[in-house]
């Protein structure tokens, strides 16, 4: 049984560490040995749960840097592509994402401390498939597309189908992810994170809102929004109802509360160590209803 | 468990080292190669008393393997004071009195010299967030980051 205080020993239990020069052969010794074997990239995740003795694979594949995965590009006609090793500080310094996707950095930038940042990665927080994970919002709001090496060669997944429960996602035996892809985002979007922690910076969300709004004459209000909520169910959940209500109805106030009230209703949050259920339901309508107000003014200018 | 020796440059110094998959940066520096300046915290990447330089870059070493490390260019406490002088970082944390039992001291200047090295003169608000992850019980903080504070200073 896994001790379920953490005790601070430095070693971690044996495994076999291996590096292979190439995704097929990765992918390949991922698959022969399911269920046994993790891909490696910044650590930050497989090491604690390693510790805690919550995980105990007998090989961690090292997948940093292989073909192309250290690579951030940006292209104005076709959006950017982050590879999986790249590390959040690189996501945050980066300055196209600063000017074509800020809520994205914003966000990473809500992750533990600049140290951990030198290893973490925004592939590495999708793949944990935390419902906290940070970074996760600001990547379900610009709509982003991972992109997948399996035993069948690459395919691609849109982000919003990724998650199927706590840490569970459609990744199968042999899978690597190498690359999380954004379209070119809206014209004159906005878009804000607000993360509710139990201290200012540092630590993981209770309850995080990410929220982004873009005008749009083909919806009745005038605009559209995308919203997504951090630690309120089994998965990052996007409040259908609540982007249906902001997109149909004139942008009030009275409509922010009313989609506010929607975003609550959808979630389903347990309680735990840092917020209580109905805690958190209470703080995801309010924060809701911020972030979508500031992004709301930010839109009318 | 496989064993792999690998080379990498500690303080300056090439190392050539032979070490278990399942060993730490950490462990690496402490225990084969007795760098115990890099002290040993909370063995979950939140404390930050065992930061490190890896190729200019702070890191938790309790947080990367030793088999990752080959090839890397790793400073630690020990590599921060050239001939004979100390870092401005450690001679402003001296200074200033921002040293009480010392163990969080070591991560901390790593975490410093790095701000610094990339930002020379940084905000109070951006020694601040540099300095998230490493946790201090004793000093209460003021007094570290009037260090840094100083440090920055004194070198422009």
């Amino acid at each position: 049984m896994p001790d379920t205080v953490h005790t601070p020993t430095p070693g971690l239990p044996e495994f076999d560490y291996v590096k292979l020069t190439s995704l097929a052969a990765a992918s390949q010794f991922l698959a022969e040995h399911a269920g046994e074997a993790r891909p490696l990239m910044g650590g930050t995740d497989v090491f604690v749960r390693m510790r805690d003795g919550f995980w105990k694979d007998r090989f961690l594949v090292d997948v940093k840097g292989l073909d192309g995965m250290n690579d951030i590009i940006f292209d104005p006609a076709t959006g950017l592509t982050i590879g999986a090793s790249v590390n959040m500080n690189r996501v945050i310094a980066s300055p196209e994402v600063k000017q074509n996707y800020p809520v994205l950095a914003e966000a990473a930038h809500t992750v533990a401390s600049y140290q951990l940042r030198t290893r973490a990665t925004i592939v590495g927080n999708i793949c944990n498939a935390s419902p906290a994970g940070d970074t996760i919002g600001a990547c379900l709001v610009l709509d982003g597309t991972v992109r997948i090496h399996g035993v069948d060669g690459e395919r691609e997944e849109q982000l919003s189908a990724f998650f199927t429960g706590p840490g569970q996602t459609v990744l199968e035996p042999g899978d690597v992810v190498t690359a999380i892809n954004f379209p070119v985002p809206p014209e004159d979007y906005e878009a804000k994170y607000i993360k509710l922690g139990r201290n200012a910076i540092g630590d993981l969300a209770i309850v995080g809102v990410t929220a982004l709004g873009y005008p749009d004459e083909g919806a009745p209000s005038g605009y559209r929004f995308r919203l997504a909520l951090a630690s309120v169910a089994p998965i990052p959940l996007v409040p259908t109802q609540a982007e249906q209500i902001l997109a149909e109805k004139t942008i009030t106030e009275a409509t922010i509360a009313e989609a506010a009230v929607a975003a609550m209703d959808a979630c389903a949050p347990i309680d735990d160590v840092r917020g209580s259920a109905r805690y958190r339901r209470l703080m995801v309508r309010n924060l809701t209803r911020r972030a979508v107000t500031q992004v709301w003014e930010q839109l009318k200018g | 468990m496989a064993f792999h020796r690998i080379t990498l440059t500690v303080n300056g110094d090439t190392e050539l080292v032979d070490v278990p998959s399942n060993m730490t940066l950490l462990q690496m520096l402490r225990e084969k190669l007795v760098l115990t300046g890099t002290k040993n915290g909370c063995a979950a990447g939140e404390c930050g008393a065992c930061t490190v330089l890896m190729n200019g870059e702070p890191v938790n070493s309790c947080m990367v393997l030793a088999v990752e490390c080959d090839g890397a260019e790793v400073t630690t406490i020990e590599g921060l004071a050239h001939a004979g002088h100390l870092d401005p970082v450690q001679q402003a944390i001296i200074e200033q009195g921002g040293v009480q039992c010392g163990f969080c001291t070591p991560g901390i200047l790593m975490s410093a010299r790095a701000l610094l090295d990339r930002n020379p003169n940084p905000s109070d608000y951006e020694i601040r967030d540099a300095l998230v992850g490493n946790l201090c019980r004793c000093t209460g903080y003021l007094r570290i980051i009037d260090a840094v504070k100083e440090a920055a200073t004194k070198a422009s």
